[in-house]
């Protein structure tokens, strides 16, 4: 088993997946807490479906523009990323004032990006195995193992940006999750706030579908942050057992992924459940105790 | 001098109005009681002096130097803080982030002077329990100190002894006094209508009738004797 890995770990792929996959889990965890708390939870879910559908988009405007070489990976990401922040400002930010409230709003957008995004690849792909694509986006595909330097790298300067401006805003972001009320009163600007976290998370979910597909990308933001919970008391040991949860079960599910052949995304998710039900059990046992 | 004044105010969600003409104000170290029966507009008062909502019309001035960031507002719990893990001394801390601006972090001063409130409220044996752990009591000296953080100036408290036996209701109003001793401005909306005659300088009633005034004009008025009858005979019965 050991020889299997030591043969595979040596391509450049699958060094290029491992680094992608421990960055986006970094990234996915840190959210997770406040996403959790605010009752977000499925926004990630419904954001990832939007990505579906600009994704969809994407391809058939490449499609058009006739060149379907090595340029159409950014030419994707250059539309999938503006279009998934702009939903995740609409859905945040304005979602409270609005007569549709959080939830429905989210189940909404959600189940109409999902639907629009399959029509349009129907009508216009010229894919011969259009139920193989829409499989591999929803499902996380092997993508992950088929990335190019550029991407890498894309992947590697987005982290960092995500990183930085979460230690940045990190006591703003507790303040306006923990109370939103309180933080408006004494003058922080919460919906200033709420926006930035916004932006983060559809950078965050855009960077992820590579990795596990757009249905399970929720999984990758809420899983290490309810399991912290179970144990941890105070914010900053969430967050930092959130974050160190999701980097082991993305390397765990990678590398399970490739001895035994298994689809990369699944692997990771099954991990990360495996890892939320230990803790539940420890969370359990060290409360009685 | 008078650090909060409030004209003519009218409020209300989208057009219904629940409070018209409304006229009062606070003086440095005063402490005011906001009574009134359900619904009758008590913390949309609240919000509107806090700047999470506008009035429907009239104005609200802070003068003698309080800005109008500078009040320290202690809320009704929310249903999100009941499942939220944070130590004590992460919430009490997050009361300085007024004073921040775009600063990310928290000085070594934010950090004492969120210890000195830790002290001035005796939490500071808690400082690393989980925030929802505690009694309800204990949160609401938590949300006091985090408040505290805030201001020197004023607070503005919206039921603080909702929920609470009457041992921690009784110290919850003694804190409250000594705190308003030391200075600090007081408004505090309450069903206690006992409690707020006995401790506050002033009474705001609102509801289909409206009285400001001091606590002695208070128990004159037609309003109050009838309000404080019908409370006492209701505990009588």
């Amino acid at each position: 088993m050991l020889d299997t890995l030591a043969y595979y770990i040596k391509f450049p792929f699958v060094q290029y997946a491992i680094i992608v996959g421990v960055l986006i889990a970094l990234c996915s965890s840190l959210l997770g807490v406040t996403l959790v708390l605010k009752r977000f939870s499925f926004i990630g879910d419904g954001l990832s479906h939007v990505a579906f559908g600009a994704m969809a988009i994407a391809s058939i405007v490449n499609v058009s523009v006739g060149d379907k070489g090595a340029a159409s990976g950014q030419n994707d990401m250059l539309i999938v990323l503006p279009i998934t922040v702009i939903s995740a400002v609409l859905l945040l930010w304005t979602g409270q004032n609005t007569k549709i409230k959080g939830d429905a709003a989210i189940a909404m957008i959600s189940v109409g990006a999902l639907a629009i995004g399959y029509l349009l690849m129907n009508i216009f792909s010229t894919s011969t195995n259009l139920s193989g694509d829409v499989c591999s986006t929803l499902f996380g595909s092997t993508s992950i193992l088929t990335l190019k330097s550029s991407e890498v790298w894309l992947c590697i300067i987005l982290s960092i940006v995500v990183v930085v401006a979460f230690v940045y805003f990190y006591n703003k972001i507790f303040a306006v999750t923990f109370d939103e009320n309180f933080a408006k009163a004494v003058g922080t600007k919460a919906n200033a706030y709420n926006l930035i976290i916004a932006v983060i998370i559809a950078v965050i979910i855009v960077l992820a579908m590579n990795l596990v597909g757009s249905l399970l990308v929720t999984a990758l933001i809420i899983f290490p942050a309810l399991s912290a919970m179970r144990i941890f008391k105070s914010f900053l040991s969430v967050t930092v057992c959130a974050a160190v949860f999701s980097v082991v079960c993305a390397l765990l599910g990678i590398l399970l992924s490739i001895i035994y052949g298994t689809p990369v995304g699944s692997t990771i998710v099954a991990v990360d459940m495996a890892g939320f039900f230990i803790f539940t059990i420890v969370g359990k046992i060290g409360g009685r105790a | 001098m008078s650090e909060l004044i409030c004209k003519d105010l009218t409020l209300g969600y989208e057009n219904n109005a629940l409070v018209e003409g409304l006229n009062f104000h606070v003086n440095k170290g005063d402490y005011l009681c906001i009574v009134g029966e359900n619904g009758t507009g008590k913390s949309t008062l609240m919000r509107t002096i806090l700047h999470l909502q506008k009035p429907m019309a009239g104005t609200i001035e802070y003068k003698d130097g309080l800005k109008s960031t500078e009040i320290g507002y202690l809320p009704q719990q929310t249903l999100v803080q009941r499942d939220f893990p944070a130590s004590v001394r992460e919430v009490v801390l997050s009361g300085c982030q007024a004073k921040m601006g775009f600063r990310p972090f928290y000085t070594k001063e934010e950090k004492e002077l969120a210890k000195k409130n830790m002290e001035r409220m005796g939490i500071e044996k808690l400082a690393k329990r989980c925030y929802r752990e505690l009694s309800g009591g204990q949160q609401q000296r938590v949300l006091l100190a985090r408040a505290l953080c805030a201001t020197e100036k004023m607070l503005l408290l919206d039921e603080p002894v909702s929920g609470l036996d009457p041992k921690v209701t009784a110290d919850m109003y003694k804190m409250i006094k000594q705190l308003n001793d030391d200075g600090i401005s007081i408004i505090m909306i309450s069903h206690d209508i006992y409690s707020a005659v006995k401790y506050a300088s002033h009474i705001l009633h609102i509801g289909s009738d409206t009285f400001f005034g001091t606590v002695k004009e208070y128990k004159k008025t037609k309003l109050g004797r009838l309000y404080l009858d019908e409370e006492g005979g209701r505990e009588n019965a």
